[in-house]
């Protein structure tokens, strides 16, 4: 299906998530990379608001980078859905052409992304980490494959828009410049067509902050000894002022619930900082923080695999590590 | 209620190397299993075919070889299996991927529910199970921890999300995409074993599902790995000497400049 390209295509287009009234961080940071590829093209840079009463948000975002926001305030689009929010991009899109289109990989943009792009019948690219444009003004996406083994740049040559989910964290956030203005067009949209009603939204107790967008993450496994232990990886990681999370082993043997679990049948998490606390560094467990900046390991085994991958190792107990260095970091 | 799970065969993630001159995956040698991911998928559509007295059919695009995660599947109970194979589904996206899936799916008889995993770990993206939602023109869910319950045609699931869980009820015919929390699949038994090795695996190919060549395989995917190269590594790590005390203590010193 090679379509001929009529380049009227024009424009970044940045996804906005927002969450009770607040632009998810993933959002600036798109705003950030967002801007550097519009200058690059000579394109304007653009935001996509869709919510109920969220209007107001669209000055913050011109401030944070956004030459144009397109704005849909309408009741139904209270808490994020998948049906009626696709819907929606798939007519924006379509009616005003945009050349880019970045969503943020969160769980919402995860399942948002590939709908619209499946309807619009145009590639997309999951989780991209770096962004470039080739000669002729395609963009470049490079990502991680093989759970962080391999990369690959992809391009989509012949079909728009080009759209990418984009790793939160990977790119730095956009820094506001009070007082800039952009403009606001506010849209009609067509009748919408509901498949799903959204019955409650939890937000669950998490242990620290959401380990999706945290930049300091305090890992415990099975090393770490038992269930009361667990509170030393807890305390580490407020300390740290990070997120919890936990190896497998962890999950299964119940010390911590699912959600928390890195790896490949948990979450791929990549901050700044991830500390490994009695964790062995099966492979199943890096794929999903190898891409992580700094990696702290902990662990008395010196040959365990964590090592291999380690900015820094530490050989010894956690139970005497850990305490350690809570004590360094708060005198 | 008839149930189609999508499943995967993919290289066993614990054994991804790559070609340091040609910066490809090595795939000779690599042992090839079913997606980990759709395990769960799997056993959550038996457990509703026995809760709602349903059949389930197992779906799998890929090489002739990928006939093996189609035994696995009748092997833990699946009543069928359906294998999409033929060069025109060679190299395909995930676009192309879930174009040829969809076809499949409407091929079969009054489908009421399709069961994706969460991921491929080949791939990593997610995007198959929206995709197929997407060309049936039906809802999706993804990252179902929970199926609450199911009425006349409409299921209630719980989702994750990365802030919680979310309770949702959608419309049948509809796809979900299942996270490892949502069951414990079980071990196929000798009974299982015995009919997959006589099942037999009917291959589909691109004419049979009625599908347009230009939109399968290479053909049909806008995307194009441009090149691929082995990601910097953090380089020799340091290992830190000391005490349990003097290595935190070291270690801080490293860490707060770069926090
Ligand atoms: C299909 C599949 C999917 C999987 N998905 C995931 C996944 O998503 N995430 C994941 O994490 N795993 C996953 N696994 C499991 C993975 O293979 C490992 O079994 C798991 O990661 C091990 O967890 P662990 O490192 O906490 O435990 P162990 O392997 O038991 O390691 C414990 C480590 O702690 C050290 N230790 C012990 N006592 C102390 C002490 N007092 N002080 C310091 N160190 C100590 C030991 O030396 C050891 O290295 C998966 C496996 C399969 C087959
Ligand atoms: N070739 C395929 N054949 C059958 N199912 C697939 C195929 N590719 C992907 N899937 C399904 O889609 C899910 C997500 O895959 P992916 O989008 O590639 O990460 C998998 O867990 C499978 O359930």
């Amino acid at each position: 299906m090679e379509m001929q390209l009529e380049q009227t295509e024009r424009g970044v287009w940045v996804f906005v998530e927002h969450r009770k009234g607040e632009i998810a961080g993933v959002v600036l940071e798109l705003l950030n990379e967002g801007r550097r590829l519009a200058k690059q093209l000579g394109e304007p840079l653009a935001c996509i608001l869709l919510g109920s009463s969220v209007v107001h948000l669209s000055s913050d975002l011109m401030e944070y980078g956004a030459d144009e926001v397109y704005v849909a305030d309408v009741p139904e689009f209270d808490t994020y859905r998948d049906d009626l929010y696709a819907d929606a991009l798939e007519y924006l899109i379509e009616t005003y052409r945009p050349k880019i289109v970045l969503i943020g990989g969160t769980s919402n943009g995860r399942s948002l992304a590939p709908r619209v792009a499946t309807k619009l019948k145009t590639g997309l690219t999951a989780d991209c980490t770096e962004f470039d444009l080739d000669d002729e003004g395609n963009l470049l996406q490079t990502r991680p494959a093989f759970g962080g083994n391999l990369m690959a740049t992809i391009r989509c040559p012949k079909h728009r828009p080009q759209m990418a989910t984009v790793r939160p964290k990977v790119f730095t956030e956009a820094k506001r410049e009070t007082g800039r203005a952009g403009k606001e067009i506010l849209v009609e949209l067509p009748e919408l067509n509901p498949w799903m009603e959204i019955l409650e939204v939890v937000d669950e107790d998490a242990v620290g902050p959401n380990l999706a967008e945290a930049d300091i993450v305090v890992a415990g496994g099975r090393g770490v000894g038992g269930p009361e232990n667990f509170q030393l990886v807890e305390e580490l990681a407020k300390a740290l002022g990070g997120a919890v999370a936990a190896s497998r082993a962890v999950v299964d043997a119940g010390w911590i619930n699912y959600s928390h679990q890195v790896g490949q049948t948990g979450r791929t998490v990549a901050p700044k900082l991830y500390v490994a606390c009695g964790i062995s560094g099966a492979i199943q467990h890096l794929v999903g923080m190898q891409s992580a900046e700094t990696i702290v390991a902990i662990n008395q085994d010196p040959d365990a695999p964590i090592f291999s991958i380690a900015t820094y190792g530490l050989v010894g107990d956690v139970k005497e590590i850990i305490p350690a260095l809570i004590k360094a970091i708060k005198s | 209620m008839h149930i189609v799970v999508c499943i995967k065969q993919v290289p066993d993630p614990s054994q991804a190397r790559i070609d340091r001159e040609t910066g490809l995956v090595i795939r000779e040698g690599v042992d090839k299993i079913i997606n980990p991911y759709d395990l769960y998928a799997l056993e959550e559509s038996l457990r509703l075919k026995e809760a709602h007295d349903g059949q389930v059919t197992a779906l799998s695009m890929g090489p002739p070889s990928a006939e093996d995660v189609l035994k696995d599947a009748v092997a833990m109970g699946v009543d069928h299996g359906v294998l999409l194979s033929g060069r025109d589904f060679a190299g395909a996206d995930t676009l192309a991927t879930s174009y040829a899936l969809a076809l499949a799916v409407q091929k079969l008889e009054s489908v009421d529910l399709i069961i994706c995993g969460k991921q491929a770990a080949d791939g990593d993206t997610a995007q198959v199970g929206p995709g197929l939602a997407a060309n049936l023109d039906r809802p999706h869910v993804t990252e179902v921890r929970k199926i609450r319950h199911i009425e006349e045609d409409k299921m209630v699931v719980e989702r994750l999300t990365d802030t919680g869980y979310e309770v949702i009820r959608l419309s049948l015919p509809a796809v979900i995409t299942v996270v490892k929390e949502i069951n414990e699949p079980r071990i196929p038994g000798l009974r299982g074993m015995m009919r997959a090795k006589k099942a037999q695996i009917p291959a589909w190919d691109a004419e049979y599902i009625g599908a347009d060549p230009q939109r399968l395989g290479l053909k049909g995917s806008p995307t194009r790995v441009w090149r691929t190269f082995e990601p910097t590594r953090h380089g020799q790590g340091e290992m830190l000497r000391g005490t349990a005390g003097e290595q935190a203590v070291l270690l801080w010193e490293k860490l707060r400049g770069r926090l």
